[in-house]
């Protein structure tokens, strides 16, 4: 069993330095780093297993299309699928989000439908749907925000009607780390004939997804914020759906049989994998779902809402520090705040003399950042290899902050 | 980058040269679209193209803001011709630090800004 105490040391990045102070890794909302087992996994492939898939006769090929197909499988399993054809490879989250806006939506979506999205979505979960809207001359409606920055149920009650075709919806907000209640969202959808998109990247390495008890219709997300590599993303769709859709980007590997003049395509999923995928990552990324596994989510997930909890009150001891959203509220690992007279960028910076990555800016969700009334934030977010002390060293940066920006700039 | 110079700061609390000009010959709004960053300069030449006077308005972080106060007090007097050579490296040496470059675009925010000032005069003129 693996220990979270100890587990950095699975984790080989954690032995370099950043400008001399050991690497404090505190922006896993944006990418996570990799345990050792992916990296050799990746080594593996290339050393042991290297074929194209899905084509050959000989035993590399054989190797490397079982290999690709047990990642497929093990996703399956970790988001409780009930079938893996219901898993296709991406590129990202955001290739799987645009997978079913152009094809589910483009086939599905009519002039005068109403698509639902939140206040809290990432750019990924919206500019789609600003596009497919655009295109269909059909009407993007948005879930807003409670004081305290909770998604408003009884404002997403009154949006939905007989119009609503899809409500897409994130399972963690990257900005906030606030945690919808996915399950009444998905609930009230189907109630009026709506299928549900959930944007899961932020929320399915933290804690556990079952896709079929949340009755979700597409769920997304991305390998890399995960422990798996980059280039590697996911669609998780029920498969009645997956198989009403026609193909997102056609050519190679996704064909049956192809004449000169017409192409016949394969079933569910390769029809939606198109050309030769990310095999070696895709094959790596099996490797740290048995690593999540084995650690456990629910683990995780408790790790994750302790050092949000120790971090959220020790910004809470400095006068000038404003988080962005409540102790009490539904949010985990990722913790957004503001500093009075001083940049989120120049945070940042300092944050990174002390050795401290945390991101800075606008984390792809301009319009949240507009409701909220502020230019940008600053983000700590959290993995299951951070430790008190490194929440110690983010206290250390911002003392550090109130020494060089020793007064509030008077705006 | 992990310094920030006391020069930088006090340009930064006290910024030089902020407001708008009464009659400037060019004005530009000048955004970095990947923090919202913003600065709105204000730009009046002399007969012989020397750089009269500068104003400018601004919201963002240090580097963006005290870059822009620092670049104004340099420019005021110099020829047009003479900054057009102007480059990041001077935005370093006014900042006082070697700017990393994930913080370029903030510490060129004003420099961006007076280039497309300086090539609206040069247009200005020739017309």
């Amino acid at each position: 069993m693996t220990s979270l105490a100890t587990i950095k040391k699975e984790f080989p990045i954690f032995q370099r330095r950043v400008g001399g102070k050991p690497l404090v890794y505190l922006d896993n909302a944006s990418t996570t780093h990799k345990p050792r087992s992916v990296i050799a996994a990746i080594s593996d492939f290339y050393t042991l297993h290297n074929s194209n898939i899905h084509r050959g006769i000989h035993t590399l090929s054989e190797e490397a299309t079982e290999l690709y197909e047990e990642t497929r499988k093990a996703t399956a399993r970790f988001i409780n699928a009930e079938v893996p054809e219901e898993i296709i490879f991406t590129r990202n989250c955001t290739e799987s989000i645009n997978l079913v806006a152009r094809t589910w939506g483009t086939t599905f979506v009519r002039r005068g439908d109403e698509i639902i999205v939140s206040a809290l979505e990432h750019h990924a979960n919206l500019v789609p749907w600003q596009e497919l809207c655009r295109e269909k001359k059909a009407k993007l409606l948005v879930i807003p925000l409670t004081a305290e920055r909770e998604l408003d149920m009884g404002a997403y009650q009154k949006l939905l009607s007989k119009k609503t075709r899809l409500v897409c919806v994130t399972a963690q907000s990257n900005v906030l780390g606030i945690r919808p209640d996915i399950k009444v969202i998905i609930k009230k959808a189907h109630d009026v004939g709506a299928i549900v998109l959930v944007d899961g990247a932020q929320s399915v390495g933290h804690r556990p997804t079952n896709v079929q008890s949340l009755g979700c219709d597409f769920f997304a997300f991305s390998a890399h914020k995960m422990l798996g590599p980059t280039g590697v993303g996911v669609l998780y769709g029920k498969y009645e759906l997956l198989e009403e859709m026609p193909p997102f980007m056609v050519g190679g590997d996704m064909v049956a049989t192809v004449e000169q003049h017409k192409a016949f395509y394969r079933e569910v999923p390769w029809r939606f994998e198109a050309g030769t995928p990310n095999i070696a990552d895709v094959v790596a990324f099996r490797a740290a779902l048995d690593f999540l596994t084995e650690v456990d989510l629910e683990k995780i997930d408790a790790h994750d809402r302790a050092l949000w909890t120790s971090a959220h009150q020790m910004l809470g001891t400095h006068s000038r520090v404003r988080t962005l959203v409540s102790e009490k509220c539904s949010a985990t690992s990722v913790l957004p705040f503001i500093i009075d007279g001083v940049h989120p960028h120049d945070i940042a910076t300092i944050f990174n003399s002390e050795g401290v990555a945390i991101r800075s800016g606008l984390h792809c969700a301009e319009p949240l950042h507009a409701r909220m009334g502020i230019p940008a934030s600053a983000r700590m977010s959290f993995y299951l290899y951070n430790t008190p002390e490194d929440i110690v060293a983010a206290d250390r940066a911002i003392r550090k902050i109130f020494r060089i920006f020793s007064t509030a700039k008077v705006v | 980058m992990d310094d920030y110079s006391e020069t930088l700061l006090d340009h930064y609390n006290h910024p030089r040269h902020t407001g708008a000009l009464r009659k400037p010959d060019v004005r530009i709004v000048q955004h970095n679209p990947l923090c919202g960053d913003s600065i709105c300069l204000d730009i009046a030449v002399t007969p012989k193209m020397k750089i009269r006077d500068v104003a400018f308005t601004g919201s963002g972080c240090a580097l963006s803001q005290a870059g822009m106060s620092l670049l104004s007090e340099y420019v005021i007097g110099k020829s047009c011709t003479a900054l057009k050579r102007i480059s990041s490296d001077d935005m370093d040496m006014l900042v006082g630090t070697r700017v990393s470059p994930g913080r370029r675009t903030c510490a060129d925010l004003g420099l961006a800004a007076l280039k497309r000032a300086l090539t609206d005069i040069e247009n200005k003129m020739k017309k």
